[in-house]
Formats: structure tokens, sequence, C-alpha cells
């Protein structure tokens, strides 16, 4: 059984829902939470609609029903979890009445997923960024845990806590340390064993010890002055990050601003120095997908013009900075550094992954990587933690003068702000943005298919094609973040989680409105 | 159930319970020809390629639809199981259009193989004409009617490995086509543009149009890497043309995690590396302008600005921003800069999105 929350699959991991549907077609039955119809609705038994940022109050719900039906797995909770007391305090202030009242969907609703939850044999949770992009984005994700844990559903193949990375390289990039407070493999920058190592093997004397900025307090501090000078490498913020009027200003207060790139982009435009840095293809290397899973990445031809590996360019600023690096190749930083460094990365190598990749935990060279986490029941840091949360609602709802919510995500045939997919012909499959809206809203606004309309929120507006569609509840409008003049981002409300800054693309509140 | 004996070529071989005819073949060594046999699909029995004779079966015996039974006794190499299956490619080359001096799959078709193999030298059938013009109008799949010989290969993975369900067989007969939702070009259907029916197209009759007149199969290499979208991170093999560039890309059969399968993004949105827009010399910003600058000048101003920066206002003045599309040696290689050199843990990429 899989509980799908949160996840557009068939479009922002085709090939993972691939496999999903074939589990589906095989028997396995799927519940999907989301407040779209999205595509792999047409392959759940039950669509649960949920409101646009009330995942809490939903999990809350079903984890009542299932504490108090007495439908959960008591030998698991007892044996390998701690704080069931707080978490069944929690829910039960959650009865099915008051959930369903927050979600907008019947209480029995809420009893029927509990009860097929716990009549499945395993479950397995899948989420992406409809869970994590909310103010309350970590307690989401938490809520999460608490439920499979409640259900026993963990340390199993079939089980877990899913998530599924947006980009290719993201959980690479977080194992390597691109994050302000721990080194390569997750070694916080404040222990100072971890400071001893990472000195001794750099070569360094006093590393920093207090943890670094989040991106957002990196933007915000462009423009208090506390930080001068911003080295932005790959991304494509003047349209990735939440309000692009508020990015942009922050951009131009910047004193000095590196950027390092394939393209020129948005975001270049307000750069002092352009580096042009190789492509996919154009150097040796290593991606990390969502399952953890160390991939190589060959290189195939030469970047164009004076175009340079990008480690390359960071080694020469070390060296013009007075310091000499002796890894020059992309191999050399792996199995000389990176897997030196980072013990859960210890057992991979290069030699080791020319054909399939292996997932970390991989600990020595004759270790076979590790599947799945926390087998049978054994969590890493010992026993489960349950961690009840209460359900906040997003920073900005609907009222009388913005009466929709905005939820955002990806699209199938394009990539992001497009620099890759726009240079690809995907055009032909998207050609342009549309506000997604529903029949009804439609029918009450006067709105036709592809007709031009406007949305506005308090942050900007733009006009777009309407797309009239089933797949969206009355009182929302989709919309994602591929194009330039009507990128969703021009409207989104940059708040953010408090703990992971992670912003709240997934609810604002806007108006529609008809020419 | 338990395992048992059948007698294969004459000689008596163990099977598990569930194999095919096909299947125990195939683990003994034993090569029978196949078209339309999907891995991970269910055998439709549609070609007739894999017959085989069994004993006290009046007609032949489509290996690959038929589960071994106890005692079973096969012969896969007679001579009446190769007249079958010379008589079927025969058929199959009549029907349609097959000429490979222009086809994109020409050195890489199962057809044509067959008919080596056979020595088939001419087509003693008359050539039924195909009487449905070719889709050309979208920039990534042609499919060409004249050179499908109807396997149902394509329809197997749409429906049964990827689950698109967007294809199916229509139409009956001499007329008989596969078809995207009510026989319209993939286009207007419910296609997704995933490609897998291009990948298990045995002929030419689905070919990808990025890669048309880019290199014969023999001339290519094939070089193995990871997609670079989204986090699936699923294997594809590059198809390397004689000049260096990327002909197309298809996935790896059996690799982790995709198992041959792709989406529309890793299988055709590659070529953004060839674009005329790629940097291709270090800038500097003046007056508001760009101007082209060496390597040896962009790199001094950057980092004599991050050490007057520093020595004034401290390292922490300095923040950065790794890239989560790029490979993990950049990111290392970018947060051991800013921690080491620049002596700050103001690091991060959009870990959050
Ligand atoms: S082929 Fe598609 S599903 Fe696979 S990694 Fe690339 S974008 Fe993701
Ligand atoms: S391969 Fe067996 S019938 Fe086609």
């Amino acid at each position: 059984m899989f509980l799908c929350i949160g996840t557009n699959m068939t479009e922002a991991h085709p090939v993972a829902a691939t496999f999903l549907k074939n589990a589906v077609l095989n028997g396995a039955e799927l519940i999907v939470v989301d407040p779209r119809k999205q595509p792999l609705v047409s392959f759940a038994s039950l669509h649960v609609p949920i409101k646009v940022g009330s995942d809490i109050a939903f999990l809350n719900g079903v984890m009542n029903v299932l504490i108090t039906d007495d439908l959960y797995d008591r030998e698991f909770v007892s044996s390998c979890c701690v704080g069931f007391e707080e978490l069944k305090a929690k829910v039960l202030e959650y009865p099915p009445k008051k959930a369903a009242e927050l979600c907008g969907i019947s209480e029995d609703l809420i009893r029927e997923v509990a009860h097929r939850l716990a009549a499945a044999e395993s479950c397995m949770l899948c989420y992406t960024l409809g869970i994590t992009e909310h103010t309350c984005g970590k307690n989401n994700v938490m809520s999460t845990a608490n439920l499979q844990m409640l259900l026993g559903n963990m340390g199993m193949e079939c089980g877990g806590v899913n998530p599924l990375r947006g980009q290719n390289n993201v959980q690479g990039a977080c194992d390597m340390g691109a994050l302000p407070n721990v080194f390569p493999g997750y070694q916080a920058v404040t222990n100072p064993d971890a400071r001893a190592k990472f000195e001794k093997a750099w070569g360094v004397k006093n590393l920093p010890d207090k943890n670094g900025l989040m991106i957002p307090q990196m933007m915000e501090g462009l423009v208090d002055g506390t930080v001068k000078a911003f080295y932005i490498f790959g991304e494509n913020l003047a349209n990735s990050e939440p309000d692009i009027a508020k990015v942009e200003h922050e951009l131009s207060s910047a004193e000095f601003i590196v950027c390092q790139d394939i393209f020129p982009t948005e975001t270049t435009r307000f750069a002092d120095v352009i580096f042009p840095a190789a492509a996919w293809c154009e150097d040796d290397g290593t991606f990390t997908n969502s399952e953890r899973r160390v991939n190589r990445v060959r290189k195939v031809s030469e970047p164009p013009g004076m175009a340079k590996p990008n480690w390359w360019i960071f080694r020469e600023l070390a060296k013009r900075m007075g310091h000499e690096w002796s890894s020059a190749s992309s191999q050399e930083l792996w199995d000389n550094e990176v897997s030196v460094l980072a013990p859960s990365l210890a057992g991979i190598k290069y030699k080791r992954i020319e054909n399939d990749g292996l997932q970390w935990p991989c600990t020595n060279e004759d270790h076979p990587g590790t599947c799945f986490l926390h087998q049978d029941g054994c969590f890493t840091c010992g026993l489960g933690q349950f961690n009840p949360v209460d359900w906040t609602p997003p920073a900005e709802v609907p009222d009388d003068e913005y009466p929709f919510v905005l939820s955002t995500g990806r699209r199938l045939y394009q990539y992001h702000t497009r620099t890759q997919t726009g240079r690809s012909g995907m055009d032909f499959l998207l050609p342009e943005e549309t506000a997604d809206i529903s029949p009804a809203d439609a029918r009450k606004l006067g709105i036709d298919h592809d007709e031009i309309i406007k949305v506005r929120s308090r942050r900007g507006a733009f006009e777009v094609k309407a797309n009239v569609t089933e797949q969206i509840p009355p009182g929302m409008v989709w919309m994602a973040f591929h194009f330039r003049d009507t990128c969703a981002n021009w409207l989104t409300n940059p708040v953010y989680d408090p703990d992971t800054m992670t912003a709240e693309y997934k609810a604002c509140a806007v108006t529609v409105e008809k020419l | 159930m338990t395992t048992g004996t059948i007698r294969l070529n004459g000689n008596d071989v163990e099977f598990e319970p569930g194999q095919s005819i096909l299947d125990v073949a195939r683990d003994n060594g034993i090569d029978i020809p196949t078209l339309c046999y999907l891995k991970g699909a269910t055998p439709t029995g549609a070609c007739r390629m894999c017959v085989v004779e069994v004993a006290g079966a009046r007609s032949l015996i489509a290996a690959c639809s038929t589960p071994v039974t106890d005692g079973m006794e096969i012969l896969t190499d007679s001579e009446r199981v190769h007249r079958a299956r010379k008589l079927n490619v025969e058929l199959l080359l009549a029907s349609g259009t097959h000429n490979c001096l222009t086809c994109e799959a020409n050195g890489n078709c199962r057809l044509q193989d067959l008919a080596y193999h056979y020595g088939i030298t001419d087509i003693p059938f008359s050539i039924t004409p195909q009487p449905y013009p070719t889709e050309t109008d979208n920039p990534f799949i042609i499919r060409d009617f004249t050179r499908c010989i109807l396997c149902g290969r394509c329809v197997q993975a749409c429906n049964e490995v990827v689950v698109n369900l967007a294809i199916s067989y229509g139409y009956r007969g001499a007329d008989s086509k596969i078809v995207a939702g009510t026989d319209v070009p993939y286009f207007e259907s419910d296609c997704v543009f995933c490609g897998q029916c291009v990948e298990v197209c045995p002929v030419g009759a689905l070919v990808e149009k990025k890669s048309r007149y880019m290199g014969r199969p023999w001339d290519m290499k094939k070089v193995r890497t990871t997609c670079p979208y989204c986090g699936v991170g699923c294997q594809l093999w590059l198809h390397i043309n004689k000049e260096g560039k990327i002909a197309k890309v298809t996935a790896v059969e059996d690799g982790a995690p995709n198992k041959g399968r792709l989406c529309v993004k890793g299988r055709f949105a590659y070529d953004f590396i060839y674009s005329e827009d790629r940097l291709t010399t270090p800038l500097i910003k003046e007056n508001g302008e760009f101007r082209e600058a060496s390597w040896d000048e962009a790199l001094d101003l950057v980092a004599e600005k991050f050490k007057e920066l520093k020595e004034i206002y401290g390292p922490d003045s300095i923040a950065g921003v790794s890239c989560a599309r790029s490979i993990n040696e950049d990111s290392y290689q970018m947060q051991k800069l800013f921690r080491s050199v620049i002596g700050t843990n103001n690091i991060d990429h959009c870990a959050r999105t």
C-alpha cells in the first residue's frame, strides 16, 4: 500500500511514478492526499482532497482514529519508540470532526483512511515539496514520521517515510556539506572534533565554529549590509525564490556578486563577474539521487570556448587566496577527499560505481550499500522519537480582498526556470504558463478556457492564460515557475519555516480577475 | 509447486514453476528469436517468431507465452521450426516498406537481423502497400507506419511498463494500426512523450527525430551517465556519434534505479549543452555592461575582492549558494572554499526547493 501526500509524482518524478503504477496494476492500494485531482489520482482507490496547508490536521485526525479505535501497532510503538503519551495527548485534540473541518473533507474519509492504513500489512509513505514548502514544513515532515511509527511501518522495504528529492543532485549537495551547519557527511560545524578533523585534512586552522546563514538570510543580509559579496553557483534565484520583486531588490543591493553558470540567466544580470562553467556531459563526477544512490556522470565533450569545470574554478580561487589544493580531478576529489572525510561514503570509490551506483551508508569498501534505513526498527539515533505537532495555517490565507489560494509546483514538460528544457525543444510541448482554475470558479467569474486573465497577489500581478480544469478544486489557483513573465514567484509569499527556512511556495492568497 | 524436468532439444533440464518455454531455453543458453516479447510485460504471442515444436502438439507453439509443464519435450532448432520462422519473416517483410537504406534503424533492427539470419534475398509475396502516412509533427518521435510490424511491444511498454495508457491496437485485419487515443497524433493524445515506445520498437517504425542523420548505429560509442533533471537519477546511455555529439539517449536496461525506463526530459532534453547561448568566456561588468575577460583577470578580481572584504568586514560578509544540479565534487569544492579559505559557514544551496 502507498500513501502519497503532497507529491505530484507522475510529473515531477515520472520514472519513480511508473514503478508505483506497476504496483497498483499488480494489486497494491494507493491513497493520494492532495488538494488537486492530479494524474496519480486516477490510479488511487482513495483521493483525499484536503485544503492546501491542512496536512497536519489531517494526519493528526488519522492518528486520532488509530489511537481511539486501537488500530495502531502497539508492539512497534512500545519496543521501538518513545514519546507515545505526548503524541496521544496531542492527537486527541484532533477528533475526526475537528480535523475534517480544518481539511475541508468529511469525517468519514478520515476514518476510512485510518482503517485502511491499519488494515494494510505495510504502507510506504511518499512525499515531495507539498509537505515541505510550507511555514510548517518541518512539522509536516515530523507528522508523517509520527504516522508511520504509529503504524509500525518503519525499517522495512515497503514502508518508511520517503521524500522524493526535487533536483537531480539536491541530495548530493546536502551530503557534500553545501549547508551552513554541516561539513560533508553531516558532521556538525559546531562540533570541535569535526572541526579538528577537517582542519587537519584541509591543512588549515580555526575553521568557523558558528552555523552560517541560509539562503533567505543571506539575501536579507544583502539589503541590511551584513553580507557584502554573494557567490551564486548555478542557481537562478531571480526566478526561483519567492517574491521576485523582493529578490531583485536584494540582488541589486549587493556590493559584489559573482555568478558561475552555463547560461546567462535573469540572475546573472546582477553579477559583477560571471564565470563560464562546464555543463553536464562536460565533466566527470557523481550525482546522488533520492535513494541516496551515488551514480557516475561522465564527460563526453569539452566545455565550449573558455568554460571550465566548476571544481577547477574554485581551486583557482583558493590558489589566488593562498591555498594550494592537490586534488585535480573529480575522481581525486571524491576518492581522496569526500569518501575519506564522510564516514557514510567511505566505501564508495569511483571504481566501485562504474556500473550501478551504491546507496549510502556504505562504510567500507566491502559494504554493499544500504537500500533502506532504520532496518527492523533500529533507528540511527536509538529509539524512534514521536514529535507531536499542532496544525498551523499558512501565513497568508484567502480573505475578501484576495479570495483564492495559490499553490505552485512543477509541470512535466519543463524544468525549473527553463534554462535547460527551454533550450531542448520542450517549448513545443509546453510553450507557456497557465493559471489552472476550477470549472466552478471559471463559471462564477465568466472566464473561458484559454482566456487571458489577471492573477494578483499582495506582491505582484501578471496576465496569463486561464486553464479551466477539473484537476483544481474551487477556491484554488495552481501555477508553475517555468516562464519568466508569468512566473508564479512574482506572487508567492516570502515567508519561511522558522527552522528549515523553506519558503511557503505552496500557499499564498491571490485574486483572479477577468480582463 | 515444485520444480520439474523437461526435455529440451534432447537434454533433460530443470525448470521453476511459472517459467515459460522461452525462459527455460534462455536459462540454458538456447537462443530463440523473439520480436514481440517484452520483458516485464504480459506475453501477447503476437508475432509467432518464437515458435517451437512441442511433442504431442499439432501446431507449433509460441515459446514466450507458453508455460512449461513437467515432462514437456521441446525442439527449438528443428527444420519445421526454422521453416515457420522464415516464412514469418518473409510475411513481415511483405507488409509495408522495409527499405533499409533510408531507415534510421539500419544496423539496429531485429527484422533486418532475422532476414539476414534466414538468408532472405527476395520476398515471395507481393508487398502490401501501407495506407497510413508517417507522423512527423512533433520534434521528438517519428511514427513511420510503413515500417511497423504490429508486434505491439510499444503498446505493452506504454500500458504495462510505464503505464501511461496512451496507445493501443486500432482497426482490424489489413487495416490494423497502433493508435494513440482515437487515432490522433501523439501530440493530441494522452501521450507524455516518455519515448518508451521508441525504446522498445524492434524496427524503424518509431525513431527519435533529433537523432535522424546524426550517425549510424555502428559508428556510435555508448557512454553511461546519469540524467541531469530530477532526483530519480535515471541511468542513461548516451549514443555519441563520430563528431563527438550526443545523437540519442536510451535507458540503461536493468540498471538501477530506472530499469530501462526514462521520461521525456531524460530522453529528449539533452541538447541544451549545444545551445548558442552558452557562456564561453569570463565576463566582467564595467559601467553597467559586461565585457569579456581572461580567466586570470576575472579570477584575480574576485580573489582580491574577497580578500579585501574579508579584511574589512570579516569572513561572514561573504556568502555563497552552491548548485543542486551540478556534481557532488563541485559542491564539495565550493563549501571547502568557503570554510577553509574564506573562513565562513555561509554556504547553502536550494536544499529546500
Ligand atoms: S529520466 Fe525523467 S524521471 Fe528519470 S531522472 Fe531524468 S527527469 Fe527524472
Ligand atoms: S516473441 Fe513470442 S510470439 Fe512474439
